[in-house]
């Protein structure tokens, strides 16, 4: 499948391990990435809270560049704060001809339009509704066998349920579980999964910001999980990056590795570790990999081999 | 008429003992509401289960509960749809979150909810001279706030609000949404007061992360942390005001460096939102004692080359021709004039409206 590819700023920043990762992967569930190189910041909240008509101009051309793109189905993200940034952007876009209208107006000069309807889609979802579970099953090289793994989605990409296409027949802020079920791996519930990392505050409320980081990371080492796994990387800074100051924060050690989701496809699908970037991380993912194998850490033998 | 069963969250402090689970099983209509089913439990089988209730009607906000973990009113909720959106079948009923409980299903408003609307001096300061007759305002400034003045007061946003979990002092988004109702205002005098105020203290407008729990949790469209957002947005642009919580210098660091390169430069972000909007401002001592204070994370990013030098020195940045269309945005939009806002339950969709 040809997806006309937006890696967002921090995936390219702070994080290259989850641009590097999801390229690594994507030939091998026969994705075909186009990136949108000409696209800007998606604002991430910032300018629409700024100015929310220009948060929809730069996301509009963003739209069009993307539907400009040859033989390519559809947008895909790799960032839970792109997905909903986005989609507010998006829903107000496609609410109104006339406020469309206008807008195109400011990208005329340049020769774009955006039109309604774009399908722009996050990793995780087109994973599930477009290449599928069984498929993912399929494909699996290494089965994350005896892997405990708690999901964390991020607040973006579950909220607002209607503006995210989350119902009945979408169960969206479900998908995490079903990935980490369908590699093999076995799915932690704790209090967390949906809830804000803290990321937007670390520089308006430090404390408040590392105590959320913390006490969710706290709740998944209560749960038993060995690592998290998410789909935005201003998750994983606030929890993998900044784990060291929350847990100065929560007043204890946390040690939780924080995996990108490319990163924990990937290691099912049999690709070593650090062309992954996992060795990258703040937090050594060393609950999750057993570096001297290359293998997951406590996966069945002859589940591995076989 | 269909058999639907609850599980019901039981606690009463005075008791002493730990609350628990108890399960009551009631024969309703499909689309009868949960509060329903609470009262015929109350009424055929424990007349000691506590839910404070009025109208039965969602306007006066007093049934608030959490259904299957989520905030709602017990007389919105239509009973097929709760035991469909249940874990096993079974409509589990608790109290909201973040208010002391006062018996099973009611919580202490006061405690918390009302509390922190007082906070906000919930009411209009009228400008001087009070005409003699009514105040003439434009139509269109006052439709803004209906959106606001929506609000019943039934605290479901205040139950799931994730910054009030670790920050019980944040005033919170039914509070702020309130502020903003005056704020946007034309009749009321105090607009610079009240955000000077709510910016300046730690636990206000910045205090939000932004979560979007509260929009998920209002039933009537509130979306309070929208108001949240147009409270900074005027604090900022209209009022100038710069705040000790580094709210507007963050937001202008975010949007000056979007404009300048195309896409986020996050090593200039941190310095910038903290020590002013200046390529000097990770020189400061301000961003010095920020720097130094996490120090523990900084050194294991560089060690682990999670954060590598060519981050620091060579920031990823758009194309010129493309620079030059993100720059023609902001000059389009973002300049001095007026600042336009399209809000769907102001304008509604066309769908909607055809």
């Amino acid at each position: 499948m040809k997806v006309a590819y937006w890696p967002g700023c921090v995936s390219r920043g702070f994080t290259p391990e989850l641009h590097g990762s999801m390229a690594r992967i994507a030939p091998l569930l026969d994705i075909d990435l186009v990136p949108l190189d000409r696209a800007s910041c998606c604002g991430a909240g910032v300018i629409a809270e700024h100015n929310p008509e220009l948060a929809d101009a730069l996301n509009a051309r963003t739209f069009a560049l993307a539907q400009r793109t040859e033989g390519t189905a559809l947008m895909m993200n790799i960032c839970s704060t792109c997905q909903g940034a986005q989609s507010e952007c998006q829903e107000r876009l496609d609410a109104s001809a006339e406020y469309r209208s206008h807008i195109n107006g400011t990208l005329a000069d340049e020769g774009l339009s955006y039109e309604k309807g774009l399908t722009n889609k996050n990793f995780l979802w087109l994973l599930v509704e477009d290449f599928g579970l069984d498929e993912l099953r399929n494909r699996v090289r290494r089965p994350l066998t005896n892997l405990h793994v708690g999901p964390f989605y991020g607040c973006y990409i579950v909220r607002p349920t209607d503006r995210l296409g989350i119902d009945d027949e979408h169960p969206r802020d479900s998908y995490l579980a079903q990935v980490i079920d369908s590699l093999g791996g076995t799915v932690v519930d704790y209090a967390g999964a949906h809830k804000c990392c803290g990321f937007p505050i670390l520089t308006m409320n430090k404390e408040a910001s590392l105590k959320q980081a913390g006490r969710h990371l706290g709740d998944a080492v209560d749960a038993g999980a060995d690592c998290l796994v998410t789909p935005c990387p201003l998750c994983h800074l606030n929890l993998d990056l900044q784990q060291p100051l929350a847990e100065r924060v929560v007043g204890r050690d946390l040690n939780m590795p924080v995996l990108h989701l490319p990163q924990l496809v990937g290691l099912a699908l049999g690709i070593a570790p650090d062309q992954l970037g996992l060795q990258r991380h703040v937090v050594k993912p060393a609950s999750v990999i057993d570096w001297t194998t290359s293998v997951v850490a406590e996966v069945d033998a002859a589940a591995a081999s076989g | 008429m269909a058999e639907y069963t609850l599980r019901l969250r039981r606690y009463d402090p005075e008791s002493g003992n730990a609350p628990y689970w108890e399960e009551h099983t009631v024969e309703l209509e499909p689309h009868r509401s949960v509060l329903e089913a609470i009262l015929q439990a109350k009424a055929r089988f424990d007349g000691s289960i506590g839910i404070r209730c009025s109208c039965r009607a969602a306007i006066c906000g007093s049934c608030g509960v959490k259904i299957n973990g989520h905030p709602d009113l017990a007389c919105h909720k239509h009973l097929d749809k709760a035991a469909k959106q249940s874990k096993d079948g079974i409509i589990e009923v608790q109290p909201m979150g973040n208010m002391p409980v006062i018996k099973d299903l009611i919580v202490d408003m006061e405690e918390v909810h009302w509390k922190k609307i007082r906070r906000v001096t919930p009411w209009l300061i009228a400008k001087q001279p009070v005409p003699k007759r009514e105040y003439i305002v434009p139509r269109e400034t006052m439709v803004d706030v209906t959106q606001s003045m929506a609000c019943i007061q039934c605290g479901a946003c205040v139950s799931d609000c994730l910054a009030m979990e670790v920050d019980p002092e944040f005033i919170g988004p039914a509070a702020l949404a309130k502020a903003y109702r005056f704020v946007g205002d034309p009749r009321d005098d105090q607009h610079y007061e009240r955000l000077k105020d709510l910016a300046e203290d730690p636990a206000g407008i910045y205090d939000c992360t932004h979560c979007f729990m509260c929009i998920e949790a209002c039933p009537k469209g509130v979306a309070p942390m929208s108001q949240i957002m147009r409270l900074r947005r005027i604090a900022i642009h209209d009022h100038g005001i710069v705040d000790r919580n580094n709210g507007e210098r963050h937001e202008e660091a975010f949007v000056s460096l979007v404009r300048q390169y195309g896409l986020l430069n996050e090593v200039e972000l941190l310095p910038r939102s903290i020590a002013g909007n200046s390529p000097l401002a990770k020189f400061k001592p301000s961003f010095q004692r920020e720097a130094v204070d996490s120090l523990p994370s900084i050194a294991r990013a560089l060690l682990r080359r999670k954060i590598t030098p060519g981050v620091v020195l060579k920031p990823h940045k758009l194309a010129k021709p493309d620079l030059a269309a993100v720059k023609h945005l902001y000059d389009e939009l973002d300049g001095e004039g007026e600042r336009h806002e399209f809000n769907i339950y102001i304008s509604g969709r066309d769908e909607d409206i055809a």
